[in-house]
């Protein structure tokens, strides 16, 4: 088929372009109504209601002249739309600057700026549309266009990697990480290495894992018993925690791993309901739903973070002499997870250059050719499960140690979902997927913290975009485990 | 070698084999022939241990694999090439090649893949390639390589001329051949292209219906009228 590539055509289907700019601001209309219009008060004696309609006629009406802006590209008008839009996001961005936004319909200082951003979008696109009039950006080559970007990102992965270490090193350091900022980073951290240790069960090995959240409860809840009952510290209980987790991973294994695909799906589903169960109605050995307190925080190697130390101990200030500040606990906990969660990466990328590695993938792949080459299926696996399993329990501890008090509600089914959701979103397999997941999804909804309950809306909105232009994943690309050089050594790549 | 007898099995309430004995003696090439639904690549997956045997006895060398699981079995030496190819799709020839050596010492690696490469000299311009980006031809010898790199005795070849054009077909046939004089494995295959595979082998069986109807060796086979008038001659 010859692919003739035609000029721009300057016709203007005016009815066409507002009957679907007049769609698009009704569904924004219909979605804000009910969610942005109406808002429950507490009042005393029952609920009211307050409306804020004018916000929603604005997010309406900006919908409407934004998809204006896009039909008119399509339509090859790029000058009104680039005048326009520089117009508002200038006039927007300078409102912002200056403090003057009061007068503006929505209160929210993210969200102005977000809507700022897109306007800078549509200028961009704008100005790209002046400047290669016949190219129009059809989706495919969009398409191709976000897979370039992320095979660079692989590519790039080899200074990436280290660069994005470095970075995550020196975050204590940097002038605006204030005690906010680091526990946030933390979270992240905590779901980076949760992720991480989930990839290896569902990017590596292709077995679906709903009930992830279990093991990590496991963790939390042996660290927590054993620092409680034994007087165990932080770094004894952390390898035991991994193994008890590992233990209920193959415990969970060799029943279920004769299913497959939905099937484990939902066995797995149950698995993580049943250890949330039991955690809440086993009274006399985990204290029920009123949870685990006074789990001791992690020391220095032994040095704690106390401003006034038991007699005849020396706390971390002591020992370095420094003054005391509360921060350099979180700082410490920060580069625990750190080395944890790196831990964890190593060990994947090493696991996936053994044999057992490409075990996983190819029973991923195909299961009965695995078989007909002689790869033992359930011990492959059970080493899969174990070895994600104990990932998330170490993870669980070191939750554990950083809030000082668990109970069952932390390990709700959510928890896997959001888990997961970083592996699928990240890219299935994609180490540095997973982390731009994370950041993404754990700390998305913490920047829109402002916004009340409506983060949840950003959340579901990143999700949605992930989906639209990504659907495979962010980073959804597999590199060969290793390669013949020019004189056919082995290397392996990354 | 391998030593069939009495064997049944069956999917459910369809018995697929009933009642098969067949002999492979080693360094033969055992060529086995039917129609569609004959048995044939059940009696292939049988002896691998999937489906399992209702009754009946496989040795292998003597000792008896008639319960043993699949991977157990593979490590003693048999290698199958599946029907449909089944390389992985996503892995890149070099990954296949090194799964395919899972079962043999790792010393042996580098050796077993210069012999490999150096067959199917393909293989090896394409060895970063994934495997299912590979043409029908190329992946049906990426699975033969795949296999041969387990070091196997004896090879399982179910269908390996399957949806080939005819000039790769009669290559494939040449590989197997080779495969056959040079590396000293005993071969077993089945075939639907009947005269192809009655021509390269010492021997052939007939099955139909999960019986052996008809034994003997390639060239009596292939002279036989009911085998011409079924097998060979269309319509």
């Amino acid at each position: 088929m010859a692919v003739t590539t035609l000029p721009a055509q300057r016709t203007l289907d005016v009815p066409a372009v507002l009957k679907e700019c007049g769609l698009a601001a009704f569904v924004a209309f219909a979605l804000a109504a009910p969610m942005v219009g109406l808002e429950t008060l507490p009042l005393t004696g029952g609920l009211g209601i307050n409306t804020r309609f004018g916000a929603v006629a604005y997010a309406a009406v900006l919908v409407f002249f934004g998809r204006l802006g896009f039909a008119l590209l399509r339509a090859g008008y790029p000058v009104p739309v680039l005048i326009a839009s520089l117009v508002f996001a200038a006039v927007l961005i300078s409102l912002l600057l200056t403090g003057a936004d009061q007068i503006l319909p929505f209160k929210s200082l993210i969200l102005n700026w977000f809507i700022a951003l897109l306007a800078v979008v549509i200028t961009v696109r704008a100005a790209w549309a002046l400047h290669r009039p016949t190219a129009e950006m059809a989706a495919r080559e969009r398409e191709n266009v976000m897979d370039r970007v992320g095979i660079a990102v692989l590519r790039g992965a080899r200074w990436l990697g280290p660069l994005a270490i470095a970075v995550a090193i020196a975050l204590p350091f940097l002038p605006f990480a204030d005690r906010r900022f680091l526990d946030l980073a933390i979270l992240v951290m905590t779901y980076v290495m949760l992720g991480w240790g989930l990839n290896i069960v569902v990017g590596l090995a292709g077995l679906l894992d709903l009930g992830y959240v279990a093991f990590y409860a496991v963790g939390a809840y042996s660290f927590a018993l054993l620092a409680l009952h034994f007087d165990l510290g932080f770094w004894v209980s952390l390898p035991l925690a991994g193994l008890m987790a590992a233990g209920a991973g193959v415990l969970l294994g060799f029943p279920v791993l004769r299913l497959r695909g939905d099937y484990l799906a939902i066995v797995t589903l149950g698995f993580g309901e049943m250890i949330r169960i039991i955690l809440v109605n086993w009274y006399s050995f985990t204290n029920g739903p009123d949870g685990l307190s006074g789990i001791p925080r992690p020391s220095f190697f032994g040095f704690p973070f106390t401003r006034r130390p038991a007699e005849g101990t020396m706390s971390f200030h002591q020992l370095f002499d420094v003054d005391f500040a509360s921060i350099q606990r979180i700082i410490f906990l920060y580069y625990v997870i750190l080395v944890l969660a790196l831990v964890t990466n190593m060990f994947t990328l090493r696991l996936r250059k053994l044999p057992l590695g490409r075990a996983w993938e190819a029973l991923r792949e195909d299961e009965v050719a695995c078989r007909s080459l002689g790869i033992n299926p359930t011990n492959t696996k059970l080493t899969a499960f174990g070895i994600g399993a104990m990932f998330a329990g170490i993870a669980g501890s070191f939750f554990a140690t950083r809030q000082g008090f668990i109970s069952p509600e932390s390990f709700t089914f959510i928890e896997s979902a959001i888990i997961l959701s970083i592996v699928v979103l990240g890219g299935m397999g994609s180490q540095i997927g997973v982390v731009v997941a994370a950041i993404l999804l754990i700390g998305m909804p913490e920047w829109f913290r402002e916004l009340g309950q409506f983060r949840m809306l950003a959340f579901g909105a990143g999700m949605v975009l992930i989906m639209i232009w990504r659907p495979r994943g962010l980073l959804a690309h597999r590199d060969p485990t290793i390669r013949l050089n020019r004189d056919g050594d082995f290397e392996a790549p990354g | 070698m391998l030593k069939v007898s009495g064997l049944r099995a069956a999917y459910g309430p369809v018995e697929a084999l009933q009642g098969v004995d067949v002999d492979v003696d080693a360094g033969e090439i055992v060529a086995l022939i039917g129609a569609n639904g004959a048995g044939k690549s059940t009696l292939l997956m049988t002896i691998c241990g999937a489906p399992r045997a209702r009754s009946g006895r496989i040795e292998f060398d003597g000792r008896d694999i008639t319960r043993l699981p699949t991977f157990e079995i593979v490590r003693l030496g048999i290698a199958q090439v599946p029907e449909g190819r089944r390389v992985f799709p996503h892995m890149t020839v070099l990954e296949n090649l090194q799964i395919g050596a899972t079962p043999a010492e790792d010393s042996y690696f580098d050796d077993d893949l210069d012999r490999v490469f150096a067959m199917f000299p393909i293989l090896e311009e394409r060895r970063h390639q994934s495997g299912g980006t590979l043409s029908g031809g190329e992946q049906q010898v990426l699975a033969i390589a795949r296999a041969l790199m387990s070091r196997p005795r004896l090879l399982l070849l179910d269908e390996p001329s399957l949806g080939l054009a005819p000039l790769v077909m009669k290559r494939i046939f040449e590989i197997i051949k080779e495969i056959n004089e040079s590396q000293e494995v005993t071969i077993f295959l089945v075939e639907q292209n009947a005269y192809h595979a009655l021509r390269l082998a010492d021997r052939g069986y007939v099955m139909a219906n999960g019986r052996i109807v008809l034994k003997g060796t390639g060239a009596e086979l292939l002279a036989d009228e009911g085998v011409r008038k079924a097998y060979l001659e269309g319509g």
